[in-house]
């Protein structure tokens, strides 16, 4: 087991019932690197992006980020499941952007943004606006900070909802889908965030449909189907001389 | 008008149209309509006519007894038992609700026994039930079950009738208010819970900040509802029998005077009043929730311009002005 890697994904399983959405996976994403997942639905690329910050519990192997096991304790051979409390722990470094958006309605963009750090981190709310101010301006969206979601366009509330995940300071960043809800003309202002993202050294998992972005972004590209990932690598391998027939056949649909 | 404009840019056909010969016809007459609505009223004006006269009515009384300081004083008995029971039911409702929803099976299949009970008994006869309790129970013990209790405290709460007619009320409106709490819980997207698990809040924080206030839209007008019905309903602490509430006071008077008929139309004319203050308050509440649907999370495939969204902001004056 190599503790010096971001996240470690060692033989991972996961079903649904008798749905093996997870068939032993097996990965590595370095501090700093970018990974993007592609492959077709239900292919558990999602499932396994939600195991990371164990939204989801999984039935076999192990999963680690930073050197830790995600979700439980290692006592002796035993593992013993965390306490609500330490899963909440170890979720405050791992920033999560969701397909939905999932802004929270009722609030501004501003408060969406000050909420966790403020309950979970304890920070001064005139501290956490300042720094939700800047985030606002990062994500290009410093005149919006008071609007609520619901008057927001696609696009502007999943930078909203970046700049949501960012506040905590996270040293993991997951995307599920994150432009899989917008029109096509709004995609392409989420993925220069991501893009600048990137660029500034996050370390960041990015389940997606977009191989312009996976091509020009990523250190590397895993494709999944099935519940296995069959092929990974570079993305101008994987994705320009793929080896396995299923890679193929996929990339010539979506390319 | 500020609506009418885009109407006018979308169908510029209209416009055209518009010059066309006006249409002038002879209007379509209905003149069962007509005629029924003249029957009804007159029904309606014998019917207020006769009643006028009646001696069994007592107008006389009505006025003498509906400003009565016995009358305004039970008045205020029946708006105090609403309040403190509907408080009641509120906090159980919300325990029972969030027992409900539950993982311990234990802990759920409680909440739904109490349902279970609660809603399938007539109110009417759990209050007759909680008057006599203090039989069955006459004193609280402390201690190990079986053996000699500790402490020995004399049933107290039972034996005061207005502290047992909250309590039944309560207990029973309880059940229903967690109905209504839960369908408010279940309401609320499950994106928002997972969003907020994944910021690392707690279950408590989430709750408190992020799934109560969105379920709030849906819980509180049924419970404005519930109110109203609260308050008729404590007319039935006659079980108890408590009667020291607007029904009950009248009914005493009355048994006096031997005038029923205008301590009846007074208890009447004083829960109405009542009724129709707060479904005045449940108008305005309700506006005021239904108004949230502006902020309402927008579905992926509408990403709403914000000029436009302001307009829509204008519930009402945009119907109008689009049929217009």
């Amino acid at each position: 087991m190599s503790s010096t890697a971001m996240v470690h994904a060692d033989r991972v399983s996961k079903s649904f019932g008798s749905n093996n959405v997870l068939r032993s996976i097996s990965l590595e994403v370095q501090a700093g690197e970018v990974l993007c997942v592609v492959g077709p639905s239900g292919s558990g690329k999602s499932t396994f992006l939600r195991c990371i910050n164990h939204l989801e519990k999984i039935d076999a192997g192990r999963l680690f980020v930073e050197g830790q096991l995600v979700g439980y304790r290692q006592k002796g051979d035993k593992l013993h499941e965390l306490r609500p409390k330490e899963a909440a722990l170890q979720r405050r470094d791992i920033g999560m952007v969701f397909q939905r958006f999932n802004l929270f309605p009722h609030m501004t963009a501003l408060e969406n943004i000050i909420q966790a750090p403020m309950r979970v981190k304890r920070v001064p709310k005139a501290k956490a606006v300042l720094r939700a101010r800047e985030l606002m301006e990062r994500v290009g969206l410093g005149d919006k900070a008071d609007h609520y979601p619901a008057h927001l366009s696609g696009g502007q509330q999943q930078r909203v909802a970046i700049a949501r995940a960012l506040a905590m300071d996270p040293k993991l960043m997951l995307f599920d889908e994150p432009t899989s809800a917008l029109d096509p003309e709004l995609v392409g202002e989420v993925l220069d965030v991501m893009k600048e993202l990137a660029t500034s050294g996050m370390t960041m998992i990015v389940v997606t449909h977009e191989m312009g972005f996976a091509r020009e972004v990523a250190d590397s590209v895993a494709f999944m189907d099935g519940g296995i990932v069959v092929e990974s690598g570079p993305p101008s391998e994987l994705l320009g001389n793929p080896q396995q027939e299923r890679t193929k056949a996929f990339l010539s649909k979506v390319l | 008008m500020t609506v009418s404009k885009p109407v006018a840019d979308v169908q510029p056909a209209a416009n055209e149209q518009a010059q066309g010969e006006a249409i002038v016809a002879v209007p379509l007459r209905h003149p069962w309509r007509i005629s029924i609505a003249v029957v009804l009223v007159l029904m309606l004006a014998l019917f207020v006519v006769d009643a006028a006269q009646r001696p069994d009515y007592g107008w006389a009384d009505v006025g003498k007894y509906l400003f009565d300081r016995r009358i305004s004083q039970a008045a205020w008995v029946t708006l105090s038992l609403t309040i403190y029971a509907m408080v009641g039911a509120i906090v159980l409702g919300l325990l029972l609700a969030i027992m409900r929803l539950s993982p311990n099976p234990v802990v759920k299949s409680i909440a739904w026994l109490y349902l279970w009970i609660f809603r399938g008994t007539p109110v009417y006869v759990q209050l007759v039930f909680w008057g006599i309790v203090a039989l069955i129970y006459p004193v609280f013990t402390i201690g190990i079950p079986f053996m000699d209790p500790w402490v020995s405290i004399p049933n107290d709460v039972f034996t005061n009738l207005y502290i047992t007619a909250v309590i039944g009320l309560a207990l029973n409106e309880a059940a229903y208010m967690s109905e209504i709490v839960r369908a408010g819980l279940l309401s609320v997207d499950e994106g928002q819970e997972e969003a907020s698990t994944a910021l690392a809040m707690s279950w408590g924080q989430t709750m408190r900040y992020v799934v109560v206030p969105q379920a709030m839209k849906i819980i509180i007008p049924p419970t404005g509802n519930e109110v109203i019905s609260m308050l008729k309903t404590t007319s039935l602490v006659a079980a108890i029998p408590l009667s020291i509430d607007l029904y009950g006071v009248s009914r005493g008077i009355s048994a006096v005077t031997f005038t029923p008929v205008p301590l009846l139309i007074v208890a009447s004319i004083w829960y109405l009043l009542f009724t129709s203050v707060l479904m005045v308050g449940q108008h305005f509440i309700e506006k005021r929730f239904s108004r949230g649907t502006g902020r309402r999370q927008a579905g992926p495939a509408s990403d709403i311009d914000p000029s436009v969204a302001k307009v829509t902001e204008v519930p009402l004056g945009n119907e109008v002005g689009g049929k217009g």
